[in-house]
């Protein structure tokens, strides 16, 4: 078997270099200070979150992927306000946050428009609580649905239209607020391969082209990898930061990075620390015993 | 596709064939009882009474009675009479009451005081409506606050869930010791007997709502008062809907009770008074007019509901 020869991860060249540089000169967006949170499971209490310390950049794409139950989701639902930490700070442009609030966009996999709006009306939710009148919220509204594609589509409701055109929705609404940053919780989760591969294009797009920060939760190491600046990665019981990675592949990202040496060297990392080679679980083994007739025809499949 | 297949709708024709069915079959079973002589049938109607002293025309006699009478003039020699086999009088045949359906509208009433049955349909409707209206006003509300927070839900919900076991004409007597003999009493229990379940389904249908809408909702910037008006609400709209008719359903049925409290009125006074006079044709129909008028204010509802709700259907 041949082995591909990957580069270290760590391996970035000057542009890149010299990008991470500029970008950690940035202001921080959104600091998370020492973040724990523990629950009441059935036997005694679970801390799901340990020690969270994290910086985000303006304009930053963060990713952040772990093994499932490491609690991503408890993660960024916490930094939305919508779940309480037990100790530690959350801090947007240096101001502690505890509650949800507009200037923290979510969006999650399962989309949650809502059904009884049409699409530009569920854009329009954020934009009216935020106390403009109707007619500006419209118009706005109105760019906002053009700007994802779907102005043929404003007067549909949500269930006339596919998973990626609710999510483009989901993000148009939650972009409408002008949030400082955009919480998303894998929100391509739900949806087919090709479709998947079209919104993480849309995605760079809308954030190359509007004043966005965005933290994203997936499982998915390509679109860790493809999309974020940095990966944060998580370990489970107790989620915890493992490591932070500065992903190597120059951006701009365009989908022929995903066979370069320095993009499946950072896959390829992540992965080990995700699943550490020859850590096997005996939950995941089968139990199996050859139950094919030895008179059957295809004695082996092989 | 066969009629019975787990879970599969039935297909256009089909379906309409069994809906049909649904109400042919008792029909076919009345009509049954009613023209098949040696169904059931345990009276004699007397067309001649011979010579049995005690019989009369048109006299209802149990069976063996009029046989043991009919052997016993044969023995004796005499004339015996002769009869046709007859259910009792409060089972009439379906003619009878179809008749009575058309009669019970035209006929004048015994009396000047008395009401024409429109009348009295028409009492029992406002009775209805104020009830179930002032039960609404105030049930939908505190059912969706109890169903949005658990403030108004702990605060609510114990004591009502006490009170909706309390039978609501056990407060017939209570009712018209304090608010008179005439309507305000009936209101009352159509309030009592809807109100107290109403709050409690309403509730449940608010807490059954997408919690992930509201997230939604609070990370776009709604405070309580915008995810109640704008979020809960337009969210639980049709499931509110749903419920209404169904509690519509429970109103009444507390309608016959309701009416029997204070001076009787309304399609039960109708009933009671008809059965009195052993007009029982007259009662099943007005029983009929009262599944009907049901049936076809919630075939309203239910057509209006899919007109207004077109994001569920579509």
């Amino acid at each position: 078997m041949i082995r591909l020869k990957l580069p270290d991860y760590k391996c970035q060249t000057e542009k890149v270099k010299e990008r991470f540089s500029r970008l950690k000169r940035r202001s921080v967006t959104m600091e998370v200070r020492n973040l724990t949170k523990t629950f009441q499971g059935i036997d005694g209490p679970v801390t799901a979150l340990k020690n969270i310390n994290l910086k985000v950049h303006k304009r930053e794409f963060v990713c952040v992927i772990g093994p499932s139950g490491c609690g991503k989701s408890t993660l960024i639902r916490t930094l939305a306000g919508l779940e309480e930490a037990s100790s530690g700070e959350i801090l947007l442009d240096d101001k502690v946050v505890t509650k949800p609030g507009p200037e923290r966009g979510m969006v999650y996999q399962e989309y949650t428009l809502f059904p009884w709006l049409t699409v530009k009306k569920n854009i329009m939710f954020g934009l009216l609580e935020s106390g403009a009148t109707k007619s500006i919220a419209e118009s706005e509204a109105r760019q906002w649905t053009s700007l994802v594609g779907l102005e043929k589509f404003e007067n549909h409701f949500p269930n006339q239209l596919s998973g990626g055109m609710k999510q483009r929705v989901a993000i148009a609404r939650a972009l409408a607020t002008q949030p400082k940053i955009l919480l998303m919780d894998e929100p391509f989760g739900a949806l087919d391969a090709q479709t998947r591969a079209k919104m993480q294009v849309y995605l760079m797009e809308i954030w190359k082209n509007i004043d966005i920060t965005i933290l994203f939760i997936t499982h998915d190491l390509n679109e860790a990898v493809y999309l974020a600046d940095r990966v944060v990665v998580l370990k489970a019981n107790p989620g915890e930061i493992q490591e932070v990675i500065e992903v190597p592949v120059p951006q701009p990202r365009n989908p022929s990075q995903f066979i370069t040496p320095e993009f499946l060297a950072t896959k390829h990392h992540i992965e080990t620390l995700i699943h550490p080679i020859g850590e096997v679980k005996e939950v995941d083994n089968l139990n199996l015993v050859r139950m094919v007739n030895v008179e059957s025809d295809i004695g082996d499949v092989f | 596709m066969p009629f019975l297949a787990v879970r599969k709708p039935l297909s256009k024709e089909k379906r309409s064939l069994v809906a049909i069915l649904s109400f042919a079959i008792p029909l076919m079973i009345w009509s049954a009882v009613s023209y098949l002589p040696f169904v059931w049938h345990p009276l004699i109607k007397v067309t001649d009474a011979g010579s049995v002293d005690y019989f009369k025309a048109n006299m209802l006699v149990p069976r063996e009675t009029f046989e043991f009478e009919a052997e016993k003039m044969v023995s004796a020699g005499l004339e015996q009479p002769s009869g046709l086999p007859s259910n009792p009088l409060y089972l009439p045949a379906p003619h009878e009451v179809g008749k009575a359906l058309y009669t019970a509208f035209a006929t004048e009433p015994r009396r000047q005081s008395e009401k024409w049955l429109h009348e009295s349909l028409w009492s029992s409707i406002q009775v209805i409506f104020w009830g179930f209206i002032l039960s609404s006003m105030l049930g939908i509300p505190i059912g969706i606050l109890a169903g949005t927070f658990d403030f108004f839900s702990k605060l609510f919900e114990p004591f009502i869930e006490f009170f909706r076991y309390l039978p609501a004409p056990a407060f017939g007597a209570l009712a018209v010791a304090i608010l008179g003999i005439y309507q305000a009493p009936k209101i009352a229990i159509i309030f009592i007997g809807t109100f107290f379940q109403q709050v409690l389904v309403v509730a449940n249908t608010a807490r059954k709502l997408d919690p992930a809408l509201l997230e939604a909702g609070q990370t776009l910037g709604a405070n309580n008062r915008s995810l109640v008006l704008r979020v809960v609400i337009p969210g639980i709209l049709p499931d509110l809907y749903r419920d209404t008719r169904i509690l519509l359903g429970w109103a009444w049925t507390y309608l016959i009770v309701a009416e029997l409290i204070g001076t009787s009125s309304g399609i039960t006074w109708f009933i009671t008074q008809q059965a009195r006079y052993k007009n029982f044709d007259n009662v099943y129909a007005a029983i009929i007019i009262i599944g009907v008028l049901g049936l076809f204010i919630d075939f309203l509802l239910a057509y209006f509901g899919r007109r207004f709700f077109p994001w569920k259907t579509t």
